[in-house]
């Protein structure tokens, strides 16, 4: 095959063909979670797989979060490599204790005897008028806990490319997939595969100010980079990618450039990662600033259900325009 | 605690108890062994050498030598924060256990988890847990592994009767039973959570009568009886063991001390406790073997006096073992070969 040749594809199926991909090459990867099976995923990230492995594989659970993330842990302690499907972030509140107490946690409190090799999907984020319980942005609460890694891919790559890489990590990974990227369009190699999981990437290159961001809001502020360009502002796109651990180096490099910093995050403004973002940014280039950090994140509200409100509670472009202008100056 | 309905225990035939004395003198000895350790827990927290939060098993010490009975080396444990018992009986070296108490570098734990959270994976035992109902889903997990891979091994769970009111227990029962999972829940109701008497937390406090709601093969057994208890292990142990799916044993017990080094105790009567006492499940056997002229003198405390010399050397081993250096304060946190 030639590495040059381009599929056309989408961020559902770039999913898909990561967990396809798992389930052939290692026995011990299986799929877990509400409706992942019959029903091909709540968000038909797993149409078809059923019918392909199995329902030993491919294993509908009952509405129990707490359990089948448990049982997660437990697999991967006695040797599997378990994928689990959580629904949305909001319903991972149901299985937050077996996350901390028992996933973050085990191979501490046993004095490094416990590992727990799990990845737990899940997905995250608003913008599709689903109200106030299934819209939040929480994976920064997620980012507190040691012993835990978090991602958030936002590209096609990273869609096709982080799975197989956080089943080979030997402690648990939470992936993190906005709800708005399922019908992401575009193209991926044709031989696209496993891709690093500590790095952030810079998505777009400029000398003005740094744009740093993950998920969901990618897209925005790339969009919101394009149209400050016209305005003469040349705009750095950071994405986190990996938003536990941090990686210093890429954002600190980016703001040695550009000298100004804004954090665009999903999440609510108070404690939130973007908080610890800035703050880092604080701690490590201080001198390196000529502008104080700035924050784009989502109005402090329960998310309403109206589109209006919706869209007025979320970070937009031209809000990430206004506060890029303003620490340019 | 009547029974108002559920499935008697079946004979046990196939897998009878061992009941010869030689056997039972081991269920003696590891009863004995339980205690005696604890015993000197208490006097050691008093002394402040062991600090945390100390749950002792004193009581029920028949729940965890006559489940483990039934277990192969191969089968799993998972258990709660008051796990002192069965990981003794479950063959971690009492010098491990001990040091783990005091928090050093030799514990089985690396001194990292105290007294709640003993580890041991290299015997299957994965763990005091200290969130109720928080092992459930660990065992079912654990289980599920072993049935995807072909095992023919079986997974003990053992909670108290406090988890009967946690989802997660609901979910795990239905989740076990839906998946015909091999695990053997024994649910160790010593008829307190914490403070809270049974009949002030559930509306049915039938515990067994409830988990065969799941669809499960669910026996009341009396956890005092350390024979009593290894008979219905055995057969449940068994039963799990040949693809009968999960089974729940509740366990009748009692804890004749506090709940914690905390612990007042002002929600039960003394009345209640001494009665209690008066099933110790240690003089229960002791007076069935001597009753069958099993113990001849001088055996006891002989035994008893080589418990005391272990225990002893335990802990002066581990007042001498090394602690953890501060500077690998944030060692395990992730694996050292972790991405």
């Amino acid at each position: 095959m030639n590495a040059a040749d381009q599929v056309k594809t989408t961020y559902r199926e770039a999913l898909r063909a990561a967990i396809r991909e798992a389930l052939q090459r290692d026995d011990r990867v299986f799929l877990m979670g509400e409706d992942v099976g019959r029903y091909g995923g709540c968000f038909a990230v797993s149409l078809g797989l059923l019918e392909e492995f199995g329902p030993e594989r491919i294993r509908d659970t009952p509405l129990s979060e707490s359990a089948f993330v448990g049982a997660g842990i437990g697999a991967a302690m006695a040797g599997m490599r378990p994928i689990v499907e959580i629904m949305t972030v909001n319903f991972s509140l149901l299985a937050m204790d077996q996350i901390l107490n028992n996933a973050a946690t085990l191979l501490h409190m046993s004095g490094g005897q416990c590992n727990v090799p799990l990845v737990i999907r899940m997905t995250t984020g608003a913008g599709r008028q689903v109200a106030a319980q299934h819209s939040h942005s929480l994976e920064g609460w997620y980012t507190h806990i040691p012993g835990i890694k978090v991602l958030a891919p936002a590209t096609l790559e990273d869609a096709r490319g982080m799975l197989w890489t956080a089943l080979q990590d030997p402690d648990p990974v939470l992936i993190f997939e906005h709800g708005s990227l399922y019908n992401m369009q575009g193209t991926l190699a044709a031989d696209a595969g496993a891709v690093d999981i500590r790095s952030a990437r810079v998505r777009r290159e400029g000398g003005d100010v740094s744009l740093i961001t993950y998920g969901g809001t990618l897209t925005k502020t790339l969009a919101a980079a394009e149209q400050l360009e016209a305005e003469g502002i040349d705009a750095e796109v950071i994405d986190l990618r990996s938003l536990r651990p941090l990686d210093d180096a890429t954002i600190m490099a980016s703001v040695a450039r550009t000298h100004r910093a804004v954090i665009v995050d999903e999440g609510w403004r108070t404690g939130s990662l973007s908080a610890e973002v800035s703050a880092r940014i604080t701690e490590q280039a201080f001198y390196e600033l000529d502008a104080p950090v700035a924050r784009v994140c989502t109005a402090e509200v329960p998310m309403p259900y109206p589109r209006h409100l919706e869209e007025a509670a979320l970070p937009q472009p031209d809000g990430i325009m206004a506060a890029a202008r303003e620490v340019v100056g | 605690m009547s029974r108002a309905a559920g499935e008697a225990v079946p004979e046990v035939t196939a897998v009878a108890a061992r009941l010869d004395g030689e056997h039972r003198k081991e269920l003696l000895r590891q009863m004995l062994l339980i205690r005696r350790f604890e015993e000197k827990c208490v006097e050691l927290y008093s002394a402040a050498e062991i600090r945390g939060f100390v749950h002792l098993y004193i009581g029920e010490e028949a729940v965890a030598v006559g489940v483990n009975q039934a277990l192969t080396p191969d089968d799993a444990i998972v258990s709660t924060y008051r796990e002192h018992g069965h990981a003794l009986v479950r063959g971690i070296p009492l010098d491990s256990v001990m040091a783990e108490m005091y928090g050093k570098t030799t514990g089985c734990s690396r001194g990292r988890g105290g007294s709640m959270h003993l580890f041991d994976v290299s015997r299957r035992f994965y763990g005091g847990n200290a969130i109720v109902g928080g092992g459930l889903p660990l065992a079912i997990g654990i289980a599920l592994a072993d049935r995807m891979r072909g095992e023919e091994r079986i997974t003990a769970c053992f909670f108290g009767d406090g988890a009967v009111s946690e989802g997660e227990f609901h979910e795990c029962m239905n989740l076990a039973a839906l998946w015909d999972l091999p695990v053997l829940f024994c649910c160790e109701n010593n008829l307190y959570a914490m403070g809270t008497a049974l009949e002030r937390a559930q509306a049915q406090t039938d515990l067994a009568l409830r988990a065969g709601t799941y669809g499960m093969p669910a026996w009341p057994v009396d956890g005092m009886d350390v024979i009593a208890v290894e008979h219905a292990a055995r057969r449940a142990a068994e039963a799990v063991r040949e693809g009968g799916g999960p089974h729940f044993l509740e366990l009748r017990t009692y804890r004749f001390r506090a709940h914690s080094m905390y612990d007042p105790e002002l929600y039960r009567d003394k009345a209640e406790v001494e009665q209690w006492r008066h099933r110790d499940p240690i003089e229960m056997l002791l007076g069935r073997m001597r009753g069958a002229g099993e113990l001849p003198d001088g055996e006891l405390a002989a035994m008893e006096e080589k418990l005391a010399s272990q225990i002893e050397a335990s802990i002066a081993a581990a007042r001498a073992a090394p602690d953890e250096p501060v500077e690998d304060l944030t060692k395990y946190v992730y694996s050292p070969e972790s991405s």
